[in-house]
């Protein structure tokens, strides 16, 4: 009976790899063609493997657009919206756990209600405000709507919650004041709430498509995912050229995702578990 | 003793002091554009979308009698049944084989929510290589069709790609419904003699149902938006049938300068998600057993 269950125990995880393999399968699938030559990638039946791996691709797509110029705007950005996302979430937050003040519920709830209203139904608008301040091609314009989002608002406030009052009182009591009670105290206690937030925006900032498509119009600002679609377009590039530019944008996110899961999923599924 | 009642008539400022950096920004991007957009949407705009003249509904007017735009929302409703459900069914099943702590589990795990890492450009890159006529799709469907041109394809190969990047969101919640599941109860269940699918049904499905629902309605939502997919293996082609909503914004706007256009087209896409935002609350507060 043991040795059967533990059978069986086996089968079921070796199942559960082979499924895990099959759902990352285009990812390993794309690694494997940006090696690939031209004859292999037009191939019949489709090769898995290159017949002779070349690097040829990565060097093409390097030469055809400025790959490592992208990659910097896209960490610019990110770096900004992450720094000022990691303040204005924790200073809201900070003013509506630790403070009761007329109009808290009111405005906590035109923080919800910016959840209801979709990024795409303004975004057009917001890009008429851009090229009307003349912001167009900037880091400015890239990040200004992302400075502050409801999600981070809720998570801090949500581990704020967690902190009991007593420690503001004594602090109080010590002649702590606001500020530096805020930064030298509640912040320090609340790493691991900063770490899932820092890793949540890095990678919805990263992989933004539309809003940096429509604000950047010139090779200097442009972001990695605009980069992708302007490889894809230039229709003399053959696509194990542009294979090869997906995996190498692929890089970062997939990386900051497997250092950083632990946070992040802390951090997506603290509000969502109810009861 | 005096200083008390004084004390009280004292408004301290500090907390709304807090609030102000993100309420500009909240002010200047969510809510102005907001209002503009309404606003814009009874207006004639020019090329650069300065408003002209006053318009009343005929710009609704307009586009609920385009054909153009009552395709765009057949498809858009479509592509949202599609991923809503699709991305749903697929963290359902990834979270029920998952559910059971193990021992190395990060093996099997880690690749189960790393879609959610991934975005939709280079996905769509490399998925467009698994469509072309001589791609692996087309190898094990033993099919030989250009699927991305195929008018009654195109739609499906776009919500699996939608699907495959929505898959891991959707897995990490479920799992954590599930493992919300308590412990005893399913113990009583399989000493009853209930078995493992039994009890996912009668037991852990009824108890994770606000993460099923929540999961549904946020596929749901979020496949409105679904921009880049459509821009890099459609354009909305072939004969709009996948011109979902937002890419019609897209194009009307910035390719055909019709701002007034797309801003009614804004308007529509709000009204829509909110009502399904709506339905959510209602199935939240109703129908939905929580512990």
């Amino acid at each position: 009976m043991r040795t059967h269950n533990r059978l069986t125990g086996a089968l079921f995880y070796l199942l559960k790899v082979l499924i895990a393999l099959a759902i990352i399968c285009p990812v390993l699938y794309a690694i494997s063609a940006s090696f690939m030559t031209n004859a292999d990638l037009a191939s019949w039946p489709p090769r898995f493997l290159p017949s002779a791996g070349t690097t040829n691709n990565y060097r093409m797509a390097l030469r055809s657009v400025p790959l490592f110029r992208f990659l910097l705007n896209s960490f610019i950005v990110c770096a900004i919206v992450i720094a000022a996302q990691v303040v204005t979430a924790s200073c809201t937050a900070y003013a509506f756990s630790f403070f009761e003040f007329k109009g808290r519920k009111i405005l906590f709830l035109v923080v919800l209600m910016t959840m209801m209203i979709p990024q795409d139904a303004t975004i057009i608008a917001n890009y008429l405000t851009i090229s009307k301040l003349h912001l167009t091609d900037t880091y400015t314009a890239l990040v200004l709507p992302y400075l502050t989002a409801a999600m981070g608002i809720f998570l801090m406030r949500q581990y704020y919650l967690t902190v009991p009052k007593e420690l503001k009182e004594a602090a109080t009591i010590d002649g702590c004041g606001d500020v530096r009670f805020l930064v030298n105290i509640l912040m320090p206690i609340s790493t691991p709430a900063i770490a899932s937030l820092c890793i949540y925006v890095f990678i919805q900032t990263y992989n933004q498509f539309l809003w940096p498509l429509l604000v950047t119009n010139t090779m200097d600002k442009r972001t990695v995912q605009v980069g992708m679609q302007m490889l894809q377009n230039s229709e003399a590039v053959e696509y194990g050229i542009v294979l090869a530019g997906a995996v190498m944008i692929l890089i970062p996110s997939v990386l900051v995702f497997i250092i950083g899961q632990k946070y992040l999923i802390k951090g997506m599924t603290a509000g969502a578990v109810k009861g | 003793m005096n200083a008390a009642p004084a004390k009280k008539k004292r408004i301290n400022i500090k907390p709304y002091l807090f609030l102000i950096p993100s309420f500009v920004i909240f002010g200047l991007f969510v809510f102005y554009p907001f209002v503009k957009t309404v606003a814009l949407s009874f207006t004639w705009t020019d090329l650069s979308g300065n408003p002209i003249e006053f318009a009343g509904l005929d710009i609704y007017k307009r586009i609920f009698s385009s054909e153009r735009f009552l395709n765009s929302l057949v498809v858009s409703l479509k592509f949202a049944a599609l991923v809503g459900i699709g991305s749903f069914l697929a963290g359902f099943v990834l979270a029920a084989i998952a559910n059971e702590r193990q021992r190395m589990s990060q093996m099997y795990e880690v690749p189960f929510a790393l879609p959610m890492a991934i975005a939709s450009a280079p996905a769509s890159v490399i998925w467009f290589m698994i469509y072309t006529p001589n791609g692996f799709a087309n190898y094990l469907l033993k099919t030989d069709v250009n699927i991305l041109l195929s008018v009654n394809l195109a739609i499906y190969a776009v919500a699996l790609v939608t699907i495959w990047l929505n898959m891991g969101v959707s897995f990490i919640f479920l799992l954590t419904g599930l493992r919300n599941v308590p412990a005893d109860l399913l113990e009583s269940a399989s000493i009853d003699g209930a078995g493992r699918l039994r009890r996912l049904i009668q037991i852990s499905i009824p108890i994770a149902s606000p993460q099923i629902f929540f999961v549904i309605f946020l596929n749901i939502t979020t496949s409105f938006q679904s921009f880049a997919q459509i821009r890099l293996l459609t354009q909305g082609g072939p004969e709009y049938s996948t011109d979902i909503l937002v890419y019609s914004i897209y194009r009307n706007a910035i390719t055909d300068g019709r701002f007034e256009t797309a801003f009614a087209q804004s308007v529509v896409l709000f009204v829509i998600i909110l009502c399904f935002t709506l339905l959510q609350f209602r199935f939240e507060n109703r129908g939905v057993h929580y512990q």
